[in-house]
């Protein structure tokens, strides 16, 4: 890992992706003070990461692994009550009572954590780490290996963590849940390739445009698109000579280009089916930057 | 309470919570103490009251060495899982995540298996002499409560127990495999048994003199096992299973 270098605003939700190997989790064990850095220098929390700080650091913070954790043979009461003391937590009772609230799990206190589905287990690993109160959360993977159910509940409770202030570092794998999720993602490849907004770095790397289809194809499209207000090229994209046509117009503001467009395409007596904003996602983004720096072609 | 006692307390805690709910762990600390129990037993009540009183000296000696490695064998075994077994369950990342420093979270496992090694073995120091002094022949029952190998029996326990925890401890911290640290653990913790089994065949002497000298002895190796233990505990280490690339790594040692 080299050449990493960025910050996070109290309160933001900052997702940190990449492949396999790119160094996410080494990021966030860096940071969390278990292993040290090679070179450079952090601020977490805001203290210098260091040795001296190392303790204090690690109570102003907490970490939820990709893998819960969870002592299996305790209950998750248990297992809180280890890491209210290992932090040498005032109120206990009361913390612990919140986290599982905060979670939904208050029902579940007393169970075993061995006996919990993978994703409530996750739910008492995220308890886990609100008991602090951390200034800043390290979540890496938090939905590794989880069904679209249980995610959506994690998701929520990260949504959540947003509205609480907490600052949120999420590693994922799951775009979707970045782009969802974060304010804003940075992308790691061994060294980071971007960093930004999700719409900022879509803007970046792809130009924007309207998706046309008409019921059948234009006569004269050339004369329909170009010389329209923010209209910078066009391209048809699909259809046949009968049947419904499709065209690529890429603007440099849709807002602006798509009254003009719609009005000279009824102009022209086209049937139009559909103008749409074609939108990147944030997986293009990833897969344009990380492929990138792989040495792939698109 | 102060914040050390309150992290060590809670290391004990859940130790013990979990060992009480594991069942390998409850069998393993079962297993060891019976049989160091029945077979020193057998043999004290096998020995005739005519036998000659050199022989039945000896046979004494014998039955009184045995229970001595409930103290070692429990804790090793105990102590080679601490570690591994959690970092196996995915357990050690979030502990190591919180401000608990390595020698706090060494001294809590520590005290954990210390205290029910100690308790099982002066339980089964207590049975054996009270099943002699009932069911085995009055000269026998004699012999047995006026050994000087009792008292020192008892004095070693603790020492022995420590020793057996540290150089678990040690290797836990480094092993990938519980297993393999179970049977590296007990070979690490034998050599203070044999010189304890020298004085109880009376190769060395057992006299006060050598007890005490043996158990002081015995005393600064376990302090200075904690401490070497303790500073050799690296969270990087731990996490990784490498060893650290800089000086600037995070020992879990002092306030750091």
């Amino acid at each position: 890992m080299a050449d990493v270098s960025f910050s996070v605003a109290r309160g933001e939700v900052f997702g940190f992706l990449g492949p396999n190997g790119a160094g996410k989790t080494t990021t966030v064990r860096i940071l969390g003070t278990l292993i040290a850095p090679t070179a450079g220098s952090a601020v977490v929390a805001g203290l210098p990461l260091s040795p001296a700080n190392a303790a204090e650091i690690r109570q102003r913070i907490s970490i939820m692994p990709e893998a819960p954790g969870l002592y299996r043979r305790l209950t998750v009461t248990e297992n809180l009550d280890y890491f209210a003391r290992l932090y040498g937590l005032p109120q206990r009772e009361q913390r612990i009572n919140q986290a599982l609230a905060a979670v939904g799990l208050a029902d579940r206190a007393h169970d075993l954590t061995g006996s919990l589905s993978k994703g409530l287990r996750q739910r008492a690993a995220l308890a886990r780490t609100l008991l602090n109160d951390p200034e800043v959360m390290f979540l890496d993977e938090p939905t590794s290996g989880l069904d679209p159910v249980a995610a959506h509940e994690v998701h929520g409770l990260i949504a959540s963590l947003r509205d609480r202030g907490v600052t949120v570092f999420l590693t994922t794998h799951r775009l979707d849940e970045a782009e969802r999720l974060c304010d804003r993602v940075a992308i790691m490849n061994t060294h980071l390739r971007t960093i930004g907004r999700p719409d900022d770095l879509r803007r970046a790397l792809f130009s924007r445009s309207l998706a046309v289809i008409t019921a059948a194809p234009l006569a004269q499209p050339g004369q329909v698109f170009t010389g329209q207000p923010a209209v910078q090229a066009w391209q048809a994209v699909d259809g046949s000579d009968t049947g419904p046509a499709g065209y690529l117009v890429t603007v440099s503001d849709p807002a602006q280009a798509a009254p003009a467009v719609t009005r000279a395409l009824v102009a022209a007596g086209a049937d139009v089916l559909s103008i749409t904003e074609s939108r990147h996602t944030l997986e293009d983004v990833y897969l344009e930057l990380v492929e990138d720096t792989e040495g792939r072609t698109r | 309470m102060s914040m050390s006692a309150t992290r060590i307390g809670a290391v004990i805690r859940k130790e013990l919570a979990e060992f009480s709910r594991n069942r390998f762990i409850l069998t393993t600390t079962a297993i060891f103490p019976i049989v160091f129990l029945v077979s020193p037993t057998a043999q004290i009540l096998s020995i005739k009251a005519s036998e000659l009183s050199t022989v039945l000296q000896k046979r004494v000696e014998t039955g009184l060495f045995l229970p001595l490695l409930i103290p070692v064998f429990v804790p090793a075994i105990l102590s080679a899982y601490a570690v591994v077994g959690e970092r196996e369950q995915g357990t050690l990342e979030p502990v190591l995540t919180t401000p608990v420093t390595g020698l706090h979270f060494l001294l809590g496992k520590a005290a954990a298996i210390f205290v029910p090694a100690i308790g099982i073995s002066y339980l089964m120091f207590g049975i054996f002499v009270a099943i002699t002094q009932f069911a085995a022949a009055p000269a026998v029952a004699t012999a047995v409560l006026h050994a000087p190998q009792l008292p020192a029996a008892l004095v070693f326990v603790p020492l022995l127990a420590a020793w057996a925890i540290w150089v678990g401890l040690a290797i836990s911290a480094r092993a990938t495999d519980t297993r393999v640290a179970q049977q590296l653990s007990i070979l690490g913790s034998l050599p203070p048994v044999a010189v304890t089994a020298l004085m109880s065949f009376d190769v060395i002497p057992p006299t006060f003199t050598v007890a005490v000298a043996l158990a002081g002895g015995l005393l600064v190796i376990d302090g200075l096992a904690c401490f070497v233990v303790a500073q050799a505990f690296d969270r990087e280490r731990l996490i990784t299973g490498t060893k650290p690339t800089t000086e600037q790594h995070y020992r879990v040692r002092g306030a750091s």
